[in-house]
């Protein structure tokens, strides 16, 4: 049963949303504001982090950085209000898996978090890839799920370890946005691409790429991104 | 054009102001030169003749009679010689006999008539000539003699004189020249006076023509300054206080509109939290309906639907509000325009109800907002299908627009009877129902608002129009190439 923190300052919102999703069996533990958010992540020990990002005293961006700081591949889910076009890419960039837009029905909020774990947990089954592949620096451990460069594991969110095993599977294919939303984030064609372009730049910070000249992940523009084996 | 502005305000001043300097020049100058060149000719025909009468006078009675030619000679060299330069030529006839004062002389500025009217009259005659471009005095006396009884008697000489007027001429061609070069200065002047003038009138016009365009594109705090106390001043200062109170009342306008439009947002903003409380249950509401008493599950049933409706019109209301607040954003990303559609229809299960007509694969990609584009097709599509009657076609193709670089060309037909032509101009507005009588539809009625939004952020156009072969066809035109507008995604 996956261990659902819900972060969410308004009430009603947080009893329907967990009702809901424990009716989705999950085993969800609510929080009303940041500080008891972090509390509970130390005591509660979630699978997958629902955060809203507009909470009293510490937002949302900053629970999410806080959460970074000590765990840097728990999944992490926003939940954002309609309209705020802003929110949802500094989100992203503070280190968010993925985002909702609320109002959200329980149904989609569920979808959302089973295909996040499922970025966790592995890659398609049965693959028959050899277990690691190694690309210059970096090391990717395809059954191990670990990523390592110059030999250091890499802690990646599940997104990011999605990504870089989804891109670095076929190196030197492009990928459009659309494609990656759909392969790394199940989510449709017309989904939000910036969860790619914010992904990327998470990955490539955490993979030390030189901001001008990639080494890894290449911008094809026009098209979207390629993995360069070097 | 042209044409306009010979017949402007500072042409027609300068014409004005040349021909009155022009006029008032030349009658002084016609004038003065006419009383000058008078009195200069009389004067010096008056001492020519003076001089010659007393130079006969003293000389005739010296003649002999009747003289003979060297005698005439004689005359005629004295005469002659009295005028000091040499300017004048003499000639004393008597009958057929002529004398002159230079051997030779023809003396060809002698008119006939001269000679007839010295042969006819005692008074000196007197004729100016012009000859060979030169002007010259020609004086001709009959010599008479004293009688007794006090009568004259003509003695049969004849003395002619023939002065040129070299002084004279240069005399009255230096005044001409004098009224021609003042003509000169008192037209530059004029002229200058003119664009002057002009200018203090055209300034204040200018400057008013400026301000109404100003005006006319919007900046309605266009004002003038208001230099003087003139006609000029006044019309401004009207100018200005219609533009005040043009402003205020446009300004307030805005200002209610600019409420609404918050009131809407604020609305919609307000609905949200509850609605999203509400929204997380309605599954559970879903799935315990059945279980519930028939009267208690049909309740449920009915607030579970109506809060998704809710939901959804509460978020086009929110998109409304952003496009009206200027905050919808656009992402733009280069993507295949066929697969879009393709995909727009085929997640939300329409594929095996539309007909397309799309591109092979990749053969039209363009930069657009990949999720706009989605909202665009699946509310024309879904308009389609919901008040048209099926099949529904779309079709996407390129074209070549003149002066807006390559198009994308998206068409949504059905097949239904159209859109009456009173209901077609409407069509794009906000909750705009064709039967007022009608049930509420399925959308939000927004949605078409919605669209057209969309595609304006994206410098297209969409226009809604009935097909000749029946059927509404709502055309949607996108720019391909928008580099200048282009929002990089961060890469």
């Amino acid at each position: 049963m996956p261990r659902v923190l819900l972060i969410e300052d308004d009430r009603a919102v947080r009893e329907g949303v967990t009702l809901a999703l424990r009716r989705q069996r999950h085993d969800v533990v609510a929080a009303g504001t940041g500080e008891e958010g972090m509390d509970r992540l130390r005591s509660f020990r979630p699978d997958i982090v629902v955060l809203d990002l507009m909470l009293p005293g510490m937002t949302g961006f900053e629970v999410c950085r806080g959460i970074r700081a000590v765990d840097q591949t728990l999944p992490i889910i926003m939940a954002t209000a309609r309209g705020d076009e802003v929110d949802i890419v500094v989100g992203l960039e503070a280190g968010a898996d993925d985002y909702v837009v609320k109002p959200v029905q329980a149904r989609v909020l569920d979808a959302r978090i089973r295909a996040v774990l499922r970025r966790a947990g592995g890659t398609s089954a049965g693959t028959a890839l050899p277990k690691i592949d190694t690309y210059g620096d970096l090391a990717v451990d395809r059954a191990g799920l670990t990523v390592t460069l110059n030999g250091v594991p890499i802690p990646l969110a599940p997104s990011e370890r999605r990504l870089l095993l989804t891109l670095s599977a076929s190196p030197g294919q492009v990928f459009s946005r659309q494609q990656l939303l759909e392969a790394v984030w199940e989510h449709d064609y017309h989904g939000d691409a910036r969860l790619v372009d914010a992904c990327v730049k998470r990955l490539r910070t955490k993979l030390d790429e030189p901001p001008r000249a990639p080494r890894y992940i290449h911008t094809v523009r026009g098209f979207g991104y390629r993995f360069a084996a070097r | 054009m042209r044409a306009r502005r010979l017949r402007g305000l500072r042409p027609r001043l300068v014409v004005a102001f040349g021909l009155v300097a022009t006029a008032a020049a030349t009658t002084t100058g016609t004038l003065t030169f006419r009383e000058a060149r008078t009195g200069v000719l009389q004067q010096s025909q008056d001492a020519v003749i003076r001089q010659l009468r007393t130079q006969v006078s003293q000389r005739a009675p010296e003649l002999g009679f009747p003289p003979d030619r060297s005698a005439l000679q004689r005359l005629a060299s004295d005469v002659a010689a009295t005028e000091g330069q040499g300017h004048w030529r003499v000639l004393v006839t008597f009958r057929k006999l002529s004398a002159p004062s230079v051997p030779g002389d023809r003396f060809e500025e002698l008119t006939p008539a001269v000679r007839e009217a010295v042969g006819s009259s005692r008074a000196t005659v007197f004729q100016r000539v012009r000859r060979d471009g030169r002007t010259s005095l020609v004086v001709g006396m009959s010599v008479t003699f004293g009688a007794p009884d006090g009568r004259h008697l003509a003695s049969g000489v004849q003395v002619f004189l023939v002065v040129p007027q070299t002084t004279e001429q240069a005399y009255v061609d230096a005044l001409v020249t004098a009224v021609e070069r003042a003509l000169v200065p008192a037209l530059v002047l004029a002229v200058a006076l003119a664009l002057l003038a002009a200018r203090g009138v055209l300034l204040p016009v200018r400057a008013l023509r400026h301000a109404t365009r100003s005006i006319a594109e919007g900046r309605l705090d266009t004002r003038l300054a208001v230099n003087g106390s003139d006609e000029l001043a006044d019309l401004s200062h009207t100018f200005n206080e219609t533009a005040a109170a043009l402003e205020a009342s446009v300004t307030e306008l805005r200002e209610m509109e600019a409420r609404a439009r918050r009131f809407a947002a604020d609305v919609s903003h307000e609905l949200r939290t509850p609605l999203a409380a509400m929204s997380a249950v309605t599954d559970v509401l879903d799935e315990d309906a059945a279980r519930l008493a028939p009267d208690t599950a049909t309740a449920v049933r009915l607030i579970s639907e109506e809060t998704v409706k809710l939901a959804r019109l509460v978020d086009d209301l929110m998109e409304m509000s952003r496009f009206d607040a200027g905050a919808a954003v656009l992402h733009l990303d280069e993507i295949d325009l066929a697969e879009s559609v393709r995909r727009t229809l085929a997640t939300r299960g329409w594929s095996d109800s539309v007909q397309t007509d799309l591109p092979a694969p990749d053969a039209l990609r363009g930069r657009v907002d990949p999720r706009r584009l989605d909202v665009v097709v699946a509310n024309l599509v879904g308009n389609a299908l919901r008040h048209g009657t099926r099949p529904v076609r779309v079709r996407l193709h390129a074209r070549d627009a003149a002066g807006a670089g390559r198009l994308a060309v998206i068409e949504v037909r059905d097949s239904g009877p159209g859109i009456p032509d009173a209901v077609l101009p409407h069509v794009f507005e906000r909750f705009y129902k064709s039967d007022s009588a009608r049930a509420r539809s399925e959308g939000s009625g927004l949605g078409l608002s919605i669209t057209a939004e969309n595609v304006r952020m994206h410098g297209g156009t969409v226009r809604a129009a009935n097909h000749p072969a029946g059927g509404a066809v709502f055309t949607v035109e996108l720019p391909l190439r928008r580099d200048d507008l282009s929002q990089e995604n961060p890469t």
